[in-house]
């Protein structure tokens, strides 16, 4: 009847049989958060609890702004790249020259199936010579694994062991400097160093996601309730708070940052053919080096620019009126079909009216002039529909010199 | 002598939506079904007090929700709940689920292979990109590729476009997956072989076929590009069982002035000067109809009702070569009371899941070595569920109806007729298994009803007992269903058409074969068909 060996299964793998009663798993700092989640305002961000907002989601926005804010950013997806070809492995998946990238630098980057649609976005630290750690927003497993064939490297997930926090805003610096990170005055944008912390050791690099000063810190899990009390109790006096993510959300559209399957579709998540995009489509254009040795894409991505070939272009408009366009149709001439906004709110800090919006070219690239965003905005019960003029501006849509400043200042 | 407008044969779910719009399009339509009930393959029957069996089909997700809406069916008590996912019981003590939430459904994976779990969302998107390719095609009628005729070359263009739409990398998938086995399939997307198992399964239900035999990838899309409102891939139960499919297409013929006669089995179609006339009833009766519509499969249809002097030799030929075999049984079981399985946690959802025991794709494989062999499989494949968890009108309070769906089981047992000791055999090689996972499991059943292929063939009509009409590789399918110049519903004989599974786009309890047959009958008859909809848009 059973003509096969039994084999017995881990006690680890039995045991984990009853995550299906936890739909959405608390993240290492979900104590703390649960006890200032006064709101109880959840969704769901890969399977975790997280908040959408706290106490309040503009004064959140505001401590970002003002003072430093605390945002729990564990549930994002890392993978852990380790041996003596990761650098080579990692030039060979990513955009950017892995090469040129220091240990104790960190990268934005991304990286793109063979016909160079773009998978994600993330960042890679260089922890030492041959390891590295890359986040990202969706989970590329298979692709990793895949694309180290013929590499001498190891590519571990480790969301769940390392729990990470963003301490972000103009006081940040000196929380870190307070709560005894002995020298952290010396990390220049981009750079990370590792810190003594609870009888182990914290990565903090300085990087963040909402175009202010800031800090991102990555903790063994067992070691994230006391990172969080020790950066709370050095904070207390320069105004840390806890944040949800709207709030992050706005910080980091002010910064003029993108979103996977916000502003556009992850290539392995596309079911419709025409939503795949390069990166020149989604500016991330800059990140492409045809300098350097092959990397993933590369034949595809040069070819589409020399053919003229890239179909549509993500910018950063500023529209008339204080109206939020999210989800608003880009017409040309107030009449042909153009684009459409992916992200879009009224900035605090620039006093205007912003947006994220992908549009097909020539329109936003050679043709910038006449663009206009149709918004529909609900107001009790009734559309007002407003055909507001949308200007082509630069992205970010706000720069903060204490963002880079060395060494950075008190607040 | 009254003439009919259209007689029906058969009262299965395709012969009553085909019924449905024609009578609903001013026709007078009989339906003569042999049973004394109707429902074909879709029917509920109480064979013990207080127990209703989903007899044959069990399922529902392929049902074409534009019928539903057309036929008003839930005016007529059909209401279809969507139902827990899965698991597969492993046989070192565990089970993988397939859990609804995403994130769930990624962690469950994990516990067997983190890199199977991140697999899932890229199988997930060719599965959908293929299943949408498909979809618009299920509610038209396949385009005849040998015909000049203005329809057929709007239609090929149509199915063209949807070609020339593709990437180059997506037509090469999409021929991929319509020639592939799905083992190979499947091996480009994961590694566990447990994982594997729990994907194969769609593959092989109804066929006669392995996992490792090419074509059956396309069969796993087949179950695939259901939905249950709105939500595309899920399945769900009919409330009361498949027969509320059914109960509600008569209800709804008859509230249109259709007529059913039960007890009513046609002996063969009344055929003069090569047209229909009616058809002629076992006992002799004869019943006259300006149009004949045969819901029966096309063996039983042409090698059966009609006599081969009426039909063209490469006609005859290619109905006999149609591949219709049997490779299923059904055992339906009336529990006191709910079975436990030790492996599974007393709350988990799985228990309103469907359960299955086959770990691997080898021992799939190996269970249809049986079937070439002429055997039963000795270690059947299982597609087990409780519906009375979840449809409290199936069974008294407490106690349950378990329906098993299980391959493989050949027409034939090494060449001569099932008998009896046979049924009997089979239905213990599915009850051990059950049993090995689920101590005391037989003490808790109070009544069994066993289906073998003879029993589908001799009490649905199924020749075969295959439960597609015609097995849905890609050799019969679109124009080639079921035969090369015969794939839009008509016949060789003037009159006599086809609305069963056997022709497109093939079976499960689908009701787009008598839904296109329809359209078809009406537009021979140059009569309006504004009270069909169109296709849902695929966007």
């Amino acid at each position: 009847m059973n003509p096969h060996a039994t084999i017995k299964p881990s006690t680890a793998r039995l045991a984990a049989q009853s995550h299906f009663r936890t739909l959405r798993l608390g993240t290492p700092f979900q104590p703390r958060i649960d006890a200032l989640g006064l709101k109880q305002d959840w969704y769901n961000w890969a399977g975790y609890r997280a908040p959408h907002s706290l106490w309040d989601e503009e004064l959140e926005y505001f401590a970002i702004r003002s003072q430093a804010a605390l945002f729990d950013i564990s549930p994002m997806t890392k993978y852990r790249i380790e041996g003596p070809d990761a650098e080579a492995y990692l030039d060979r998946v990513t955009l950017r020259d892995v090469t040129k990238m220091k240990p104790g630098r960190v990268h934005y980057t991304a990286w793109c199936d063979d016909d160079g649609f773009v998978l994600d976005d993330g960042t890679l630290f260089r922890l030492s010579p041959t390891r590295f750690r890359l986040c990202s927003q969706e989970r590329h497993l298979p692709w990793l694994l895949d694309s180290a064939f013929r590499y001498d490297v190891t590519v571990e997930e480790e969301t769940e062991a390392v729990a990470g926090l963003a301490l972000q805003g103009p006081t940040s610096f000196a929380i870190l400097r307070d709560a005894g990170f002995a020298r952290i005055e010396r990390l220049k944008i981009f750079d990370l160093a590792e810190f003594a912390h609870d009888g182990a050791s914290v990565t903090i690099s300085r990087t963040g996601f909402t175009g202010d000063l800031g800090y991102e810190l990555f903790v063994p899990a067992d070691k994230a309730l006391s990172l969080w009390d020790r950066l709370m109790a050095a904070g207390e006096l320069r105004g840390v708070r806890a944040i949800g993510y709207t709030a992050l959300n706005r910080a980091r559209l002010e910064a003029g940052l993108i979103v996977a399957n916000a502003d556009f579709t992850a290539a392995e998540h596309a079911i419709r053919a025409d939503r795949l995009r390069m990166p020149d489509e989604i500016g991330l254009g800059f990140m492409i080096d045809p300098d350097k040795a092959h990397f993933n894409g590369r034949r595809a991505i040069l070819e589409a620019r020399a053919r003229k070939k890239l179909r549509y272009v993500l910018v950063g408009l500023e529209i008339e009126g204080n109206i939020p366009a999210e989800h608003a149709i880009v017409y040309y001439r107030k009449s042909q079909e153009v684009g459409l906004v992916s992200a879009a709110m009224w900035s605090p800090m620039a006093k205007r009216n912003i947006a994220l919006a992908s549009l097909q070219r020539p329109y936003g690239d050679a043709i910038v002039d006449d663009l206009w965003v149709e918004i529909y905005a609900m107001r009790e019960l009734q559309y007002q529909k407003l055909m507001k003029k949308a200007k082509v501006v630069p992205r970010p849509f706000i720069k903060l010199d204490r963002r880079t400043a060395n060494p950075p200042a008190d607040f | 002598m009254k003439t009919w407008d259209a007689i029906v044969i058969g009262g299965g779910h395709n012969g009553l939506v085909n019924a449905c719009y024609l009578q609903r399009a001013g026709l007078d339509v009989v339906v003569v079904e042999k049973n004394d009930w109707v429902g074909g393959a879709a029917t509920s029957r109480e064979l013990t007090p207080g127990f209703l069996y989903s007899n044959c089909s069990y399922v529902c997700s392929l049902f074409r929700s534009e019928i539903m809406r057309d036929l008003e069916l839930p005016r007529f008590g059909l209401q279809v709940i969507s139902y827990e996912g899965g698991a597969v019981f492993t046989r070192d003590g565990d089970y993988l689920a397939n859990y609804r939430d995403h994130d769930a459904h990624r962690r469950e994976f994990a516990r067997f292979s983190k890199r199977d779990a991140e697999a899932y969302d890229r199988y997930s998107r060719d599965v959908t990109r293929q299943c949408r390719l498909i979809q618009p095609l299920l509610m038209r009628t396949a385009p005849d590729p040998t015909s000049f005729k203005p329809r057929d070359l709007g239609e090929l263009l149509y199915l063209g476009k949807k070609f020339a739409g593709l990437s180059s990398e997506e037509m090469a998938l999409t021929l991929r997956f319509w020639t592939m086995s799905i083992s190979d399939f499947l091996d480009e997307y994961f590694e566990t072989d447990v994982i594997k198992a729990n994907f194969a399964l769609s593959g092989i239900i109804g066929t006669a076929l392995g996992p490792m035999s090419p074509g059956t990838a396309y069969v796993l899309l087949h179950h695939y590009m259901g939905e249950v409102d709105g939500s595309v891939g899920a399945w769900g139960y009919a409330r009361g069982g498949m027969g509320a499919v059914t109960r509600a297409l008569a209800a709804s013929f008859k509230a249109s002035g259709g007529t059913v006669r039960t007890g009513a089995e046609v002996d063969h179609v009344l055929i003069r000067n090569g047209k229909a006339k009616g058809v002629v009833l076992a006992g002799g009766e004869e019943i006259y109809g300006k149009l004949v519509i045969s819901n029966a499969d096309v063996k039983r249809t042409f090698l059966k009702l009609v006599e081969e002097k009426e039909l063209p030799d490469i006609f005859l030929r290619r109905v006999r070569n149609f591949k219709i075999r049997g490779s299923s049984g059904k055992v339906n079981i009336a529990l006191d009371s709910l079975p436990e399985f030790p492996a599974l946690p007393k709350d988990s959802p799985v228990y309103r899941a469907d359960m299955h025991f086959t770990d691997s794709i080898e021992r799939m494989e190996r269970a249809y070595d049986d079937w070439k062999a002429g055997r039963w499989s000795t270690d059947p494949f299982l597609d087990m569920m409780i519906p009375t968890t979840l449809d409290p009108t199936m069974a008294p309070p407490g106690k349950h109806f378990m329906s098993c769906f299980v391959q493989y089981a050949p027409p034939k047992i090494d060449g001569r007729d099932w008998t009896d000791a046979d049924r009997d055999g089979f239905a213990e090689s599915v009850i051990s298994q059950i049993a090995e996972y689920s101590p005391g499991f037989r003490d808790r059943i109070v009544h069994m009803e066993v289906r073998t292929p003879r029993e589908i063939e001799a009490e649905v009509g199924l020749t075969e007992g295959n439960i597609f009409q015609g097995e849905l590789t890609f050799d019969q399918l679109l124009f080639n269903r079921p035969v090369p110049g015969y794939a839009q519903y008509r016949s060789p004989v003037g009159g006599l058409y086809m609305c069963g599974s056997s022709t497109h786009p093939g079976g499960g309890v689908m009701g787009a074969p008598g839904r296109n047959a329809a359209a078809e009958i009406l537009r021979d008859l140059a009569k309006p068909t504004l009270h069909m909809s169109p296709a849902h848009d695929v966007i």
